[in-house]
């Protein structure tokens, strides 16, 4: 063995000695080198001697002064601009009326619905996401987008779900106005053969958020594109990414997968007809079948006995399981369901729609949750996917999981996403930067009304290198009248002023009578400020400008705490600056006999409550909490004694995902603490109890899932109760 | 397969054989032979051929003036006019750029030729500086290819930067004969300037049929989305003035306009602004009265004072950049270099680089109608946003802006982006200047996922010869209900491990790694054998953990999957005197490290240490036989941002009769070591990584009044 290697080696050096004497650097040349002879002589760009001298391209007076007096004002071109960019040609300032938006805000209006024209079941979901939204109006004067009460979503002539004369239809709404401030959804356009984009009728200036939508028809700034979802996708909540555990290398049984339908003729069996080419049997597959339509077996070729045969060999759902790239081929039309269940599956999708301008992508950065493929170069994708590093291929899948749960998995998402695009037109200062809507928690949670600073929030100071503020302000609700601040509110102003944290105290006082004359308060270094409420339970999650630090210590007048706790608590929420930090706790549980979700005060292993009687979290919530939740669910929290605690927690937890966090308690007043102390005082607890029942399943309804995630665990200080001398202790006093 | 990217070994150390040595020898005799053969040839080929051909191999010196001259007949051939409707999938041909592991186009450059009608009158200026800047900027780049034949994109080296300098029939004529046109398929076309009297288009007018244009000053209408670049208008000042960065913070002017030949309605606008915000807002025009010899593109007036021009621009928290007879204007280039936040006014614009750049962060665009409210709009702007976008502003025109080499490469990086979109350069690295890439810090386990409790962790245990303290380890931890696998990492190459009878019997699967050199980083392979994320790295003689509080890690740990979960917290600590890192493991209220001693961890960070460790610290470490904790310590730190969590009560871990210190060893060269290697990752890193913090975690009824029996970890910090 070794010798013949030998032998092969010195025959080649030979022969290559031999080359080179006997002339065959002619050959060489001839090999390396003819291409480059018969093309030019010339290798870089010149440096040209003279290049000093070259003239600038424009002088500095034409760049400077690039004005022509012959032209018509501003005003006057506006006003032409008008009459020329009109229809096919409309963008938001020449076909939307911002001055319709300007008094009200943004504000949706849906058209009452007609009795006799019958809905299909997605556009109902599409009109009650609008309603639900909290931008929603039922007053047309204040609107300043409006939705079109006819079934819009299947303009397929051929569909049962199709509406005849809807030009007739639109102009009979007075409030139609050639379309301007429409929205309209479409899913599906055209019909067989050519799937054109027409819809059937004259949209006019209206603006279209349309599946499927192909760039060259798309109104770049206008349009919106949306992704297509099935009849049967849920109204809110919507089920979780499929996606449970970060593994790398990415442990999947296939690279690549695809099963469908091939198209033997017709528009799209270009890519559909060649995806079987890279099927390898092995780790990637790729099915197709012939199988669909009714004449199928009229244009059947060769392949399809034994392609059908090997598409019935997997099942469609396993393959999404159990592949890392899934591809998704344009199919008549460009975008499909598959693309969705994709996402959700966390198999990173390889598209292979030319034209298809992506679901949302004038937000959605689909580079970093998706591989854009070329349909005509189909037979690189293998080798493309396989060059994919682990590390990549996993912050794919986890994008994936993030885009679907922030904006596909429920058609409020969708809807609420198509919104929020147009309204980030209206004020483009206050709108979201692309940031935004590509990072956790997304652009539906991180509202540009509160800030457009990325350190203002409390989700992004590792991204953006920043750390939360060193001070807090102490926010102490007041309910019970009385003519004096009452001793343990004193005790309490006295012990969190007294931490080198503090930065202000704020009294919101929430009774009828009004607040006692400033000498009666107690003298603290810190200053100290009396807000009159308006007597709402929900008043105490207002975002008063008066809360100027990043941290909000939540108290009630009830609460007790030493000057220890604070400081403790304060420095582990400076670590965890998205959660609620705080003292005391609850827990929810699922009820399997009543099959609904059980709450508990009791002291238990676990914990998905903090109650904010006394705790630390972000005063971005108080904001998130007064502008992001509809008037409805806050109406909610006002009649229901302490729901808005728990409506707080809930709302925190959907948009972090995480459990909240509780800090050790000084053990002597745990139980001194009421711990169904809050809102109206002296009715029986069983009466809180069965309310906040009640609140916990009224918000599981509306969030559509259960957001309240639980922890098993506390934070003590690094010594706690430690054997060691109390004088090491930088908190000994949470120990008595 | 041609990766660009080298498969990452999968296998464990223990499963690479060793080549035998005489093998070795052999095979690097025989390609040292071949090496020299190949030298000796290549030596013998080009060395007496070089002087003859030196004219092809060098940079030409040649003048502008020696160009070939090319005459265009009147009746050649002119371009279709641009196609508004091409888009990359219908007008670009990407059979040319290929599919090749660098990800990058080839890109050709047509050589200079001087066009001249029948008459002999030139066509245009033959380059202008700024285009031949860009050529030499494209030819000198990776981009580059001299060969026709392998180019992916033609830029034609016809100088149509500005449309006033050329005549618009004969530059078509003169693009439609060159050899590669084709319909200008996969040619691209620089221009700064377009349209002309007296509608001004937004694109340039030369018919161009499918070529690409990379234009300064499209709108909306006439931008081809995702096919055409939208490109700056060059400002030569950028290379003329040197303004030196200033600092974010206060300026002297709140809103400020430098344009000259404003169209008198948007001056009157600007003038009723000052009106009625006198000081902070200042309104300049060219000047009238300007001695002879100082160039009036360098100065500004305000009734009689005097500006420099772009200095002023410094003085401004806030520049007014409007739109004039073009959309694209060159006072954006001098505005953003100023640091001054631009304020764009010019509807339907199209940013330059928009594709790419989030000019959100770096200007407020406000439409023409709301110039009224311009003052309280810029008002909202957060004082520390607006500290950010002078950052951001300064940023893009260094990156972006500051020379036509930089326009030419973000062009072409955005057209290579769009044919190799898997490759494409991310956000963060077109948006974030240098300062925030280096402070900023991107989580690669950014989701945040609760991993199912069901899935376990694996326990692997790194051992040399202390047979019977780990099988007391084995055992012990075998007891904890969520381990799903036992690894244990036989690093003694001299003794083989004991024999299967031998083992404790456990209820799961446990399987030995042989490892091929004893080294402390075989702990942290990412073994195939690791089939849950979370792993328990262990000593083969922490005997003192107790089940509950080993289960009671893994909880945390799955709440915290993104962070080291251990048991033996440390710290470190700056000392003033020494002016270095101190390691530290008294009874302090801090930690900022926990020892692998007993560690929960992802797999992930395997991976990371593995392959993707900073500087030479791994073999450092493996070369030294210490610190592999700390290096993991500030290999999790650097790139999750994020602290340590440190799990129950400090504790005995190796024995009852041992002190509650635990570690190594205690001795005072131990902790020196340990501080060296502190001050040794921190220089690597370049930074200080580790975070502090005063918490730990118990669970949540630890030394609470409650019934032990309820709790779910009632034996925590018991023995």
């Amino acid at each position: 063995m070794q010798t013949r290697k030998k032998y092969i080696f010195l025959t080649f050096l030979a022969s290559w000695l031999l080359l080179f004497f006997l002339g065959g650097d002619q050959l060489l040349r001839f090999a390396f080198f003819s291409g480059r002879r018969k093309a030019e002589a010339q290798r870089n760009w010149p440096r040209w001697t003279d290049r000093s001298l070259l003239k600038t391209f424009a002088d500095p007076r034409e760049l400077q002064s690039d004005g022509d007096p012959s032209l018509p004002s501003p005003r006057e071109r506006r006003t032409a601009r008008l009459n020329v960019y009109k229809n096919s040609r409309c963008r938001m300032e020449t076909c939307f009326d911002f001055s319709r938006c300007q008094k009200h805000g943004f504000k949706v209006f849906t058209y009452p619905r007609d009795r006799d024209q019958p809905l299909s079941e997605s556009y109902s979901k599409i009109l009650t996401s609008i309603e639900r939204s909290r931008y929603y109006t039922p007053d047309p004067e204040e609107a300043c987008l409006f939705i079109l009460s006819i079934d819009t979503l299947d303009r397929d002539h051929l569909s049962g779900q199709y509406v005849r004369n809807m030009d007739e239809k639109i102009r009979s709404f007075p409030l139609w106005n050639g379309g301007r401030n429409h929205l309209i959804f479409n899913l599906y356009s055209g019909t067989w053969p050519n799937y054109t984009e027409d819809l059937g009728f004259d949209i006019g200036q209206a603006i279209l958020a349309k599946a499927s939508f192909y760039t060259q028809s798309f109104r770049p700034g206008f349009d919106i594109s949306i992704p297509l979802f099935s009849k049967d996708h849920p109204q809110r909540g919507g089920e979780k990414g499929w996606l449970h555990r970060d593994s790398i290398p990415p442990r999947k049984k296939y690279l690549l997968v695809f099963k469908g339908k091939r198209y033997l003729t017709g528009i799209g069996s270009g890519t559909r007809n060649a995806l079987h080419h890279i099927h390898n049997g092995k780790d990637i597959i790729s099915l197709t079948t012939c199988k669909h339509g009714k004449d199928w077996e009229k244009h059947k070729d060769t392949r399809c006995d034994k392609d059908n045969a090997d598409y019935e060999k997997f099942d469609y759902q396993e393959l999404l399981h159990n592949s890392t790239f899934c591809i998704v081929p344009r199919g008549r039309r460009l975008g499909s369901f598959r693309f969705l269940e994709a996402l959700q599956a966390a198999c990173i999708p390889v598209l292979l729609s030319d034209g298809w301008e992506l679901p949302f992508a004038e937000v959605i950065d689909w580079g970093k949750a998706a591989v854009v493929g070329n349909e005509r170069l189909l037979l690189q994708v293998p080798s493309i996917v396989r060059c994919i590093h682990p590390e990549r291929v996993l912050a794919f899948q986890q994008q994936t999981q993030f885009l679907w749960d922030a904006y596909f998995s429920s058609v409020d998402k969708i809807v609420h996403t198509t919104l929020e695009i147009v309204k980030d037109r209206l004020l483009p200062h206050r709108s979201h930067s692309r940031f935004f809507w590509n990072t956790l928690p997304g652009g539906l949670l991180a509202l540009p009304d509160f800030s457009t600073h990325l350190g203002d929030f409390p989700f992004y100071y590792l991204q953006h290198g920043s750390s939360p503020s060193e001070k807090f302000t102490a926010f102490i609700r007041v309910v019970s009248p009385a003519g004096s601040p009452s001793q343990p509110i004193l005790r309490l102003i006295q012990a969190v002023s007294g931490s080198q944290y503090c930065a202000q105290i704020l009294v919101l006082w929430s009774c009828g009578e009004p607040p006692p004359p400033s000498g009666r308060w107690p003298q603290t270094t810190v200053p100290l400020t009396i807000i009159q409420g308006r007597g709402k339970l929900g008043d105490r999650f207002f975002p008063y400008a008066a809360i100027q630090t990043d941290a909000v210590l939540s108290l009630d007048e009830h609460s007790s705490l030493s000057t220890s706790e604070v400081d403790f608590a304060f420095m582990v929420w400076r670590s965890f600056p998205e959660r609620i930090v705080g003292f005391l706790t609850q827990s929810h549980f699922w009820d399997p006999e009543q099959r609904r979700w059980g709450y508990t005060s009791k002291w238990t292993n676990e914990l998905s409550i903090v109650l904010t009687a006394a705790a630390f979290y972000h005063r971005y919530y108080h904001s998130l909490f007064t502008e992001y939740l509809p008037a409805g669910l806050r109406e909610l929290v006002d009649s229901l004694a302490a729901c808005e605690d728990i409506l707080m927690n809930v709302l925190v937890a959907a948009v972090t995902k995480l459990p909240p966090i509780k800090v050790t308690q000084h053990k002597q007043h745990k139980e001194a603490v009421p711990q169904q102390g809050k809102g109206t005082s002296g009715v029986g607890s069983s009466w809180h109890f069965s309310q906040q029942q009640d609140c916990l399943t009224q918000l599981a309804d509306w969030f559509g899932y259960m957001p309240l995630v639980s922890s098993q665990l506390r934070l003590d200080p690094v010594l706690f109760k430690d054997q060691v001398s109390v004088l090491r202790k930088k908190y000994p006093r949470l120990e008595r | 397969i041609m990766c660009a990217s080298a498969k990452y070994n999968t296998r464990g150390p223990a499963l690479i054989p060793r080549m035998k040595t005489k093998h070795r020898i052999y095979y690097i005799t025989l390609f040292s032979i071949v090496l020299l053969g190949l030298i000796a040839t290549g030596m013998f080929q080009f060395w007496p051929h070089s002087i003859e051909s030196s004219s092809d191999w060098t940079v030409e010196k040649r003048s502008i003036h020696d160009v070939p001259v090319v005459k265009l007949p009147a009746d050649s051939p002119i371009p279709e006019r641009g196609d508004l409707s091409c888009r990359m999938h219908t007008c670009f041909d990407v059979y040319r750029c290929g599919f090749n592991p660098k990800n990058k186009i080839k890109v050709y450059i047509y050589s200079l030729k001087k066009y001249v009608d029948e008459y002999g009158t030139s066509v245009s200026n033959t380059i202008s500086r700024e285009y031949n800047e860009l050529l030499t900027a494209i030819s000198d780049s990776d981009f580059y290819t001299d060969d026709v034949n392998r180019a992916c994109l033609f830029v034609p080296s016809i100088d149509v930067l500005n449309q006033n300098s050329l005549r618009i029939k004969e530059t078509a004529q003169a693009l439609a004969q060159l050899s590669r046109w084709d319909r200008g398929t996969n040619h691209l076309l620089f221009n700064m300037l377009p349209g002309g009297p007296p509608d001004y288009n937004t694109a340039l007018d030369v018919p161009r049929d499918r070529a690409l244009l990379a234009g300064g000053g499209f709108s909306t209408w006439t931008y081809r989305q995702g096919y055409d670049v939208s490109i700056p208008v060059y400002s030569p000042l950028s290379a003329e003035v040197d303004l030196p960065e200033r600092g974010p913070g206060p300026r002297r002017y709140f809103i400020l306009s430098s344009q000259m030949a404003l169209h008198p309605e948007y001056r009157s606008e600007l003038e009723a602004l000052q009106a009625e915000n006198e000081e902070s807002v200042l309104i300049l025009d060219k000047c009238s009265n300007l001695s002879e010899g100082v160039p009036a593109a360098r100065k500004r007036c305000h009734k009689n004072q005097l500006f420099d021009y772009p200095q002023v621009l410094q003085e401004s928290t806030f520049c007014v950049v409007l739109r004039g007879a073009r959309l694209g204007q060159a006072v954006l280039s001098d505005v953003l270099q100023a640091g001054c936040v631009p304020v764009i006014i010019a509807d339907s614009y199209i940013l330059p680089f928009s594709e790419v750049l989030d000019w959100k962060r770096a200007s407020v665009v406000i439409p023409e109608e709301k110039m009224p409210e311009m003052y309280s709009i810029l008002q909202s702007v957060p004082q520390r946003q607006i500290e950010e976008m002078q950052r951001q502003a300064r940023w893009f025109w260094e990156a972006y802006f500051r020379s036509m080499k930089a326009i030419a490469l973000a062009t072409l990086q955005i057209i290579n982006d769009r044919i190799y979109p898997y490759a494409a350069i991310s956000y963060e690295e077109w948006n974030d200047p240098p300062a925030v890439k280096w402070s900023s810090v991107s989580n690669p386990l950014f989701l945040p996922l609760i991993p199912p409790q069901s899935q376990g962790f694996t326990a692997i245990v790194l051992t040399y010869d202390r047979v019977e303290s780990l099988f007391r380890v084995i055992t012990e931890v075998s007891k904890v209900p969520s381990l799903s696998k036992l690894l244990v990492v036989w690093n003694n190459q001299n003794k083989n491990p004991p024999e299967e009878s031998l083992w404790p019997k456990i209820r799961v699967p446990l399987k030995v790694v042989r490892t091929a050199e004893n080294k402390l980083s075989n702990r942290f392979f990412p073994y195939d054998e690791i089939e849950t994320e979370a792993v328990l790295a262990i000593d083969d003689d922490i005997i003192m953990l107790t089940s509950d509080e080993l289960q009671f890690g893994y909880e945390v740990w799955r709440e915290f999957p993104d962070r080291l979960v251990g048991y033996p917290g440390r710290l470190h600590l700056w000392d003033h005197e020494m002016n270095k890192w101190k390691y530290e493991s008294e009874w302090t209220n801090e930690v900022s490290m926990v020892l692998t001693g007993a560690a929960f961890y992802h797999k992930y960070f395997n991976y990371l240490y593995t392959y993707k460790m900073p500087g030479d610290i791994k073999n450092w470490v493996d070369a030294h036989m210490n610190c592999e904790d700390i290096a993991m310590n500030f290999l999790v730190a650097n790139v999750t941002g994020k602290s340590v969590i440190k799990v129950t009560p400090r504790k005995k871990f190796k024995c009852p009769e041992c002190t509650a210190i635990d570690g190594l060893s205690l001795d005072q060269t131990h902790m020196v070591e340990r501080s060296e290697c502190i001050n040794k990752f921190a220089s690597v890193f370049g930074t200080m990584p580790l975070k502090v913090v005063e918490h730990r975690a118990d669970p949540v009824l630890y030394k609470d009044d409650f019934p032990e029996k309820l709790k779910s970890f009632p034996n925590i910090g018991s023995l």
